[in-house]
């Protein structure tokens, strides 16, 4: 039996048009279903990166990776268990104001949560909170009681546990094999 | 100089710096302005006019694999766009260089459901090595640049530029066209890792029954010598994949005939006993592997590819050498040790004389009367061809009966749809690759069906007044399927015979000399006119429906399991072995 998990995939690739559709197609193909995605400008020029999560077994990523890495202008794409990452996600509850003003729990609840008032109106209050899945799954299901109206949640983003920036050297040996000295 | 030129004056310009000689194409609406630059490249751009953008793909197609050189094809937006997937997709899995142009509708209206507008780059992503569309024409110089360098390098394929119609009239400054050798982010050639070249030596020099496994990247990068060199010196059989066939002529002494599903039996069995296998520049498609838990058992693989995606894909190697088919052959043979291992290829030479008494011999015989066998025609056809010939062919019974019997003599000299299997490939394909190597005979097999589904390129033979050997190996079926339907699915044949046109008066009416080959006496004559005509000649040749393609390995099976005919498999417990 295939042992099926979370895969986070970072793809670093040039700044342009279609990327995100050559990396999805190569999940759609295997019928991977992407969890998240989300995608940035990076502390390099030019340089985006694209986190997709996914459940699937490493033997099919590996192969997604190399599909992936295949597009001309993907300079690199990793895999990474969770172990591996350190990732994190953000999630925004949009919350009736009067049915937080009723309630003695809510100072507690937003301690627990380590959540953040980001707005308050007359008829509604928004609620942050950052963390991972389940921490911001935890918080959704506490507010429920309160009529909660609207729950959003980010993409994964994640940085490596890997004291080397592979990307940052790999760009480095390239652009010296290009001639160009910085 | 600086000057203004439009963005089609800008295209025809870059191609003409890349060395371009031919077009093959089929105008439209949104590529008109392209088309009325082209007017004034003529004298060194030649345009050929398919009939239709199928046949103008697979002519490009046709022309890159006999060539090496990168084929350009040219077509409208909408529906001339989308008859070019077919090609496209085509091209990806064998790895053929192609420089896609297409027409797009106007920026202003791009998104808009304009009339002939199709998303062709999303279309193509699937099935394309790269795929861009021009915004303005200043970028067309970089973009033409950078699109001839990735469909020609790392593993070729097909690169896709949708260029609208407005950057095709727009005003650009024309800097002079300098080719492209780099894209940071792709890496066109690794460097194979000495290390793992020294343990591939290391491997192959110990191993007591060593064999190699050539496929199309040999061909591709030109390794065809030191291949041939490695074999010798360490007396390595070699096994070929379809497209690999002419990496060594039919008749060298270690060309051990091909691998796969129709292919021969001693390379085939011989894959379940070799201890070590050095597997360059093929990717283990699933009709030469077989059943996969039992294919190779006993063998170390070493698998070479250029492209990384491939290497443990399909298989799990021991050695995997990311690098070039040349670049890795090169560092391996001078570490390669004069060797012999007589028991081992008196081993093939056991079954390929097996083959030849218990399979080929009556394949090749001569019917006494009426419709003829495949393999019977084609070692005719080859018999009396000259060596030099280029094979071309369709797909299915036509295609694998060709290669098994279809002498070859130099490099780049079969041209087929393999990953595929597109019927419809053969006859403009052969039109390409007469345009690439005109000096060369071509000879073109395929069967009643895919003749049908591009014949209309006739109208190309007509026009361009090529010399190419037609050889329809007329059976009234679609013979490979009805073959399955008898094997797998009780013999009942849904929607597999042919109701044919006469295809000589077809022909006639295309100014093409053929005629009809009733039987096996008329079948020598036939050929010899057909060989001594100036023109293109069409064979239609009187093939009988219950002819089928053996040897056989049926999907799923292991590649030792092996059918010699409708009722007997390979005994593994036979002398020969």
């Amino acid at each position: 039996m295939k042992e099926i998990k979370p895969y986070t995939l970072a793809v670093f690739s040039e700044n342009t048009v279609g990327i995100i559709n050559l990396i999805s197609i190569v999940y759609t193909r295997r019928s991977i279903s992407v969890e998240s995605i989300s995608a940035s400008p990076t502390a390099i020029p030019g340089i985006y990166k694209t986190t997709v999560l996914s459940y699937s077994d490493r033997e099919t990523m590996e192969k997604v990776v190399a599909q992936i890495e295949k597009a001309i202008y993907v300079v690199k794409a990793y895999l990474f268990t969770d172990d591996e990452i350190v990732h994190q996600e953000v999630a925004l509850y949009k919350v009736p104001t009067v049915k937080l003003m009723d309630e003695p729990e809510l100072e507690h609840i937003i301690r627990k949560h380590n959540a953040r008032i980001l707005e308050i109106t007359h008829d509604y209050t928004v609620l942050e909170k950052t963390g991972h899945t389940d921490e911001t799954e935890a918080l959704f299901k506490e507010l429920q009681q309160y009529d909660i109206r609207q729950f959003v949640r980010s993409g994964r983003v994640c940085v490596t546990k890997d004291p080397v920036e592979h990307v940052s050297v790999f760009l480095a040996q390239r652009d010296k094999i290009n001639g160009i000295t910085n | 100089m600086e000057e203004k030129i439009t963005g089609g004056e800008a295209l025809m310009r870059c191609l003409e710096n890349e060395g371009i000689e031919f077009i093959f194409g089929y105008p439209g609406g949104t590529i008109m302005p392209v088309y009325d630059k082209l007017y004034d490249h003529l004298d060194k751009l030649k345009h050929i006019l398919t009939r239709h953008e199928q046949g103008a793909i697979h002519a490009a197609e046709g022309y890159a694999r006999a060539t090496g050189k990168t084929g350009v094809v040219i077509a409208t937006s909408g529906p001339g766009a989308t008859n070019l997937v077919t090609g496209i997709a085509d091209a990806r899995m064998d790895s053929t260089p192609l420089v896609v142009i297409a027409g797009q509708v106007g920026t202003n209206v791009l998104g808009n459901d304009a009339f002939q507008e199709t998303d062709f780059i999303d279309i193509t992503n699937p099935v394309s090595k790269w795929g861009i569309q021009v915004r303005s024409a200043e970028e067309i110089p970089d973009v033409i640049s950078r699109a001839f360098f990735i469909a020609n390098t790392g593993r070729p394929g097909p690169v896709i530029i949708d260029l609208p119609r407005n950057v095709q009239v727009e005003l650009m400054q024309w800097k002079g066209y300098k080719k492209c050798n780099f894209i940071r982010s792709y890496i066109e050639r690794p460097v194979p890792d000495a290390t793992e070249i020294a343990l591939a030596a290391e491997l192959l020099n110990s191993a007591e029954r060593p064999m190699i496994m050539a496929g199309h990247g040999v061909t591709i990068a030109g390794a065809e010598r030191e291949l041939g060199e490695i074999a010798e010196k360490g007396d390595i059989p070699v096994a070929a994949t379809l497209h690999g066939l002419s990496v060594l002529p039919s008749n060298h002494p270690y060309h051990k005939g091909m691998l796969g599903m129709h292919g021969n039996i001693a390379p085939n069995v011989a894959t379940n006993k070799a201890d070590v296998i050095l597997a360059v520049g093929l990717r283990f498609d699933d009709r030469v592997v077989g059943k996969v838990s039992e294919f190779a058992p006993n063998a170390k693989i070493i698998h070479i590819d250029v492209d990384a995606s491939e290497i443990g894909r399909a298989i799990n190697p021991y050695l995997t050498i990311h690098a070039d088919a040349y670049d890795a052959l090169h560092a391996l043979l001078p570490k390669i040790k004069v060797n012999q291992h007589p028991e081992w290829i008196k081993f093939f030479t056991r079954l390929e004389r097996f083959e030849q008494d218990n399979v080929i011999s009556s394949q090749r015989s001569k019917t006494a009367e009426g419709p003829m066998k495949m393999a019977e025609v084609v070692n005719k056809v080859s018999e009396k061809i000259d060596a030099d010939a280029i094979l071309v062919t369709d797909v299915g019974q036509n295609q694998m009966n060709a290669v098994r019997n279809f002498k070859i003599s130099s490099p780049r000299s079969v041209i087929t749809s393999g990953g595929l299997g597109t019927m419809g490939f053969g006859l403009p394909a052969a039109i390409g690759a007469k345009f690439g190597r005109p000096q060369r005979p071509v000879c073109l097999f395929c069967g009643d069906g895919g003749f049908q589904m591009t014949e209309q390129e006739l109208g190309t033979i007509l026009e361009y007044g090529l010399n190419i050997k037609i050889v329809i190996l007329n059976n009234n079926y679609l013979g490979n399927v009805k073959q399955w339907q008898k094997l797998f699915f009780k013999a009942r044949y849904s929607q597999t015979p042919l109701v044919n046109p006469d295809f000589v008066t077809l022909a006639k009416a295309y100014g093409i000399e053929g005629e009809d080959v009733a039987d096996s006496n008329s079948l020598d004559g036939a050929i010899e006119r057909m060989l001594k005509s100036e023109h293109t000649y069409l064979l239609n040749v009187n093939i009988d429906s219950e002819d089928m393609i053996f040897p056989m390995i049926c999907p799923g099976d292991p590649i030792d399991k092996i059918m010699l005919n409708e009722t007997e498999y390979l005994d593994l417990n036979i002398e020969a072995l």
